[in-house]
């Protein structure tokens, strides 16, 4: 690959070679080769491939970030992950490490090579698939970020050093005098660190900006603008410049994308990988979670919010006890009911009843809008807004907006201190002793799992009936899966608590819900 | 996740007038052309949810001084101001059009403003393609405006005559042909001051004095603060050097940080940045809420500890003393919360039941003298004092509203317009006197224009030379050592991007 560039005419000096030479001169596209297994994909393929492997390479790569982006929606952990991955990764994209091959040959062996110009290949194939809008581009950059960094991790040490000593960073050593001057502030921000580390270990001094991970998590030190970072958090910077090197190229490939079109054998074939990575979240469809025939109403909002999971549940005792919610509270709850079925007049109604304390005068002017926004009923392009915004998925409830002082939203499994978590519950009647010790269990600081908090107090409080169902069969496996969406939980308290069946025409789209 | 969606179609909430229900309709005769209210939207900036949500129910302008807004559209407006006396009665109220009007004509920095945001005297794009958004008296809200010189910025306020304007960020193009491009990524954000706002409200779990929209002398000492803490990050560890600090007019304070990297920094980086700054984490129900990292041998962060340095002493006096927040024993229970160990606890609760009133700063110091007793066995000494210390951080520690910070795209309010609550002006603070600095004390817009009306009958009668007449207005007035500071403020920032510009230049003469 950098051999690659090195024989690359620079585009200034291309008529160095005098024309009559040129004709005969080598190509300067000639096969790549890779002597690492990792790669920045800097440079596109410029080989031919059947048009079978082209498909095939792509659908095989594709597969796989789908399982990494559905890792990450089940909040599944970075060694959880890895594991459910690796035989996949054996199977559809294997990248064996140099170590692998006889020595005699290293990474010239014919495998290795074919392995990562499939990795190669694949990969530009779905930038172009990917590159057609700025959502597109945004999920790829991140999913292939993920893998590229598991990937990164597992690599054997050696090869991974010999690999990140071959890219061009601009990265400043600290000198010795450097670092005994700062010795106690390179200790103090970088926890975890050992005394070998501080005295030995190398020391890279870079641009803040180099390392938006470690600034955020304020485990570096900064001085000046610049962040001094141990060795050992090298992933962090490599990383940084394989997001920032994609987003560049995706850029770029979104603009060349239109001369595509020329070739019509390729754009059907991409257009096609790019539907099977839609998004989810904007095929939300009304049979999800609306219960037909259910009396969903302004009024009726009370009665069924013993229905609701407890960040739902949550948010309404605070609107009822404080007739009012702050703005990212309201959202997400009025997302919540438009999910269930509250159609946009109940839902004002609703918001105008609750928010007992303001005039019609204020709550036209400061909320009415909000509401009338999330049902898509205003605001925007009217032929793009479409209905307005999805619910939010558990996954976005946990990871985004975190509340803050005096705000009710986000997750109370996740966002509550753990007694004021049982008081809640309590609060909501869950008084078992074992489920309340499970749910402290589940939320520790060690474990984090949320969802099987939620699912826990789910199970317990319909454990009757599900036990009904499962003994009749009548609701198919997919509806008795982990619940990982608010509406999903509504929907299924709500069938069990009224007897009602789960049609399996629905059954198959859980998976559209969970966004 | 597919769920982080950028919205494809942009909310934009000035763009539907149907939103305003109790807005009379916008002004007709007047604005043509490109100022008038965007009907249609073209969805073409990548606005997010949270963006248009972020104008929360705690308004700063929730005390609505509503104006009747129907005289003043149809003003037939002079470019130049005329220099008639104003004869506003000190009486008259603050958001009075004309008074605005006044204020715009003959106070409002426009020139300074320019530079501020051109970075030059050239004009650029810097300035060009900069968004303004407009609050017009009547609540319409416009946004995309754009203008190639402050002398045009200047005479749209005047036709307009906003109560309150916003700034921008920079966009690849000029925002007024954002419909006519032909691609949705020819227009998007490109550069915008970082920007950092604290608001009182969040601190209304700790503060005693006050809630809400209303302030005193107490509480304004935790703005006092929290610009100590994040200007010192700023400057040492970001090595930024053009922050200017801005009362934002009630109960807040923004920060602009010009320096060319902070301007550059995507949303990416933003988040991060914000995310150093931030450490109360956690909502009303979340317990705890600074759990900082530390190391093996107790050490925070070398932002931390030097915040928690410089936070000590206002610990002291303006939280014990002046919040005095844990008297009542019950409100000492959310204290005692905080600590680890419940033996200490226990017999803390049992002295403070048994001294009803026993102020907070005795309490505090109850802590330690009752753990040297030994009044408990299993108390862990460097518990103890982590606890404590990050007992200090959450009563002091800066409580940032970090969704400002985190997107290019969010407007934040203008230096020098008018709070139309209060009526005083987003004056900038002098850091080199921010502990004196009093926001109760700065001038409101009505007082200003009371002062030139008296320097100029004071001037008049002893008939003075012409040089004395070359005073501009603001000069006459007590806004002048704001708008001084401003200019110094400017200039530094004039002085530093010509000397990067010509590096620029300079910098590879064979390339053609």
């Amino acid at each position: 690959m950098i051999k690659q560039e090195f024989n690359r005419i620079d585009p200034k000096r291309r008529n160095i070679v005098a024309h009559k030479k040129k004709q005969f001169a080598e190509s300067a596209y000639e096969k790549q080769e890779y002597p690492h297994r990792l790669n920045l994909y800097e440079l596109p393929p410029t080989a031919d491939i059947t048009l079978e492997d082209f498909e095939k390479w792509a659908i095989d790569r594709l597969r796989i970030l789908a399982e990494l982006e559905a890792c990450s929606f089940r909040n599944k952990t970075p060694s959880e992950t890895a594991e459910h991955i690796k035989p996949l990764l054996l199977k559809y994209l294997p990248l064996s490490p140099n170590s692998s091959a006889p020595s005699s040959v290293a990474w010239r062996d014919p495998k290795l090579q074919q392995e990562r110009q499939k990795d190669h290949y694949s990969h530009f194939i779905l930038r172009l698939a990917f590159s057609s809008t700025e959502d597109l581009r945004r999920r790829f950059a991140r999913i292939e970020t993920a893998l590229f960094k598991l990937r990164f991790q597992n690599d054997d040490t050696r090869e991974r050093q010999d690999f990140v000593r071959s890219l061009d960073f601009n990265w400043e050593t600290v000198g010795d005098e450097e670092k005994k001057a700062l010795a106690t502030n390179l200790r103090s921000a970088t926890p975890g660190l050992k005394k070998e580390e501080l005295e030995e270990g190398g020391w890279f001094k870079v641009d803040f900006e180099t390392v938006p991970e470690l600034v955020e998590q304020r485990r570096v030190f900064l001085k000046a603008g610049k962040a001094y970072v141990p060795v050992r958090e090298q992933m962090s910077m490599v990383l940084a410049g394989f997001t920032e090197r994609l987003d560049k190229g995706l850029e770029l490939t979104s603009r060349a994308l239109p001369r595509l079109d020329e070739d019509d054998r390729l754009t059907p074939i991409l257009t096609h990988l790019s539907k099977n990575f839609a998004t989810p979240d904007a095929h939300i469809s009304d049979s999800d979670s609306s219960l037909p025939g259910a009396p969903i109403n302004a009024s009726s909002i009370d009665l069924l919010s013993q229905h609701f999971p407890l960040c739902m549940r949550n948010l309404h005792l605070t609107l009822r006890k404080n007739d009012h919610l702050k703005h990212f509270g309201r959202l997400q709850y009025t997302l919540f009911l438009k999910g269930i079925g509250l159609n946009l007049e109940d839902a004002l109604i609703f918001w105008r009843a609750s928010f007992k304390r303001k005039t019609d005068d204020e709550f036209n002017k400061e909320y009415k809008y909000n509401v009338r926004h999330s049902y898509g009923d205003v605001g925007g392009d009217a032929t793009r807004r479409g209905r307005g915004y999805s619910p939010f998925s558990c996954q976005k409830i946990l990871t985004e907006h975190p509340p803050g002082s005096n705000e009710a939203h986000g997750c109370p499994y996740r966002h509550f201190s753990p007694d004021n978590l049982v008081a809640l519950l309590q609060a909501t009647g869950v008084n078992d002793r074992d489920v309340l010790c499970g749910v402290r269990e589940d939320v520790a600081e060690d474990k984090k799992r949320y969802h099987i908090a939620c699912n826990r107090v789910f199970e317990y409080a319909h454990k009757a009936e599900l036990r009904k169902v499962k003994e009749e069969g009548t609701w198919p496996a997919s509806e008795l899966d982990t619940i990982v969406h608010p509406n999903t939980y509504f929907k299924r308290s709500y069938l069990l608590k009224n007897g009602g069946k789960v049609g399996v025409e629905e059954s198959g789209r859980g998976d559209e819900m969970e966004m | 996740m597919p769920h982080a969606v950028p919205m494809t179609t942009s909310p934009q909430k000035e763009d539907d007038d149907s939103s305003l229900p109790d807005a009379p309709t916008p002004p007709s005769d007047e604005s043509q052309g490109k100022t008038e209210i965007d009907k249609s939207n073209n969805g073409k900036t990548d606005i997010k949810l949270e963006d248009l949500f972020n104008d929360d129910d705690d308004d700063e302008y929730d005390d609505g001084e509503e104006t009747p807004s129907s005289e003043v559209m149809g003003r037939e407006l002079k470019s130049s101001p005329p220099m008639k006396p104003l004869e506003i009665a000190p009486t008259a109220k603050y958001s009075d059009p004309e008074i605005m009007l006044a204020f715009y004509q003959r106070l409002f920095p426009f020139r300074y403003l320019y530079q501020w945001l051109n970075h030059s005297m050239k004009p650029s794009k810097d300035f060009g393609h900069r968004e303004f958004a407009f609050t017009l008296q009547n609540d319409v809200y416009l946004r995309y405006q754009s203008f190639p010189s402050s002398d045009l910025l200047r005479k749209d306020v005047l036709r307009l005559n906003p109560s309150r304007f916003e700034i921008g960020p920079v966009y690849t193009a000029n925002p007024s042909d954002r419909k006519i491009l032909r691609k949705s990524t020819a227009f998007r954000p490109m550069e915008k001051e970082l920007v950092f706002d604290i608001d009182l409200t969040d601190y209304d779990e700790i503060r005693t004095c006050c809630n809400k929209a209303n302030i005193c002398h107490k509480c304004w000492s935790f703005v006092t603060m929290a610009i100590k803490i994040v200007d010192a990050a700023l400057r040492d560890d970001f090595g930024f050097q053009h922050i200017m600090w801005v009362y934002s007019g009630r109960r807040g304070a923004h920060a602009w940080i010009s320096d060319k990297r902070a301007r550059t920094m995507d949303d990416h980086r933003r988040r991060a940045l914000a995310g150093y700054l931030e450490v109360i984490k956690g909502g009303a129900q979340s317990g705890k809420k600074v759990n900082p990292k530390r190391t093996y041998n107790g050490d925070l962060h070398p932002h931390l500890a030097r915040s928690l340095d410089l936070l000590k002493g206002h610990f002291q006096t303006d939280i014990l003393e002046g919040q005095d927040p844990w008297s009542d024993n019950d409100k000492a229970e959310r204290l005692l919360k905080l600590l680890p160990d419940k033996a200490l606890n226990d017999a803390l609760r049992k002295k403070w039941d048994s001294a009803p009133g026993r102020s907070s700063a005795s309490k505090w110091a109850d802590i330690d003298t009752l753990a040297k007793t030994g009044a408990s066995k299993t108390l862990d000494g460097r518990a103890l004092l982590e606890a404590k210390q990050d007992v200090v951080l959450e009563y002091t520690y800066p409580r940032l509203d970090v969704e400002v910070s985190k997107k290019q795209i969010h407007l934040l309010k203008s230096p020098f317009v008018i709070h139309p609550g209060t009526g005083r002006v987003c004056v900038p603070i002098d850091l080199r006197r921010l502990e004196r600095f009093d926001p109760l004390g700065v001038p409101t817009v009505t007082e200003l224009l009371g002062e030139i009306d008296a320097w100029d009958s004071a001037s008049k009668k002893p008939e003075r030379d012409e040089k004395s007449k070359k005073l501009q207005d603001y000069e006459k007035t007590s806004l002048k050592p704001y708008v001084d500071y401003f200019r110094a403020h400017v200039a530094s920032i004039l002085k530093e991007e010509k000397g990067v510009k010509r590096e620029r230049e300079d910098g590879d003469p064979m390339e053609f």
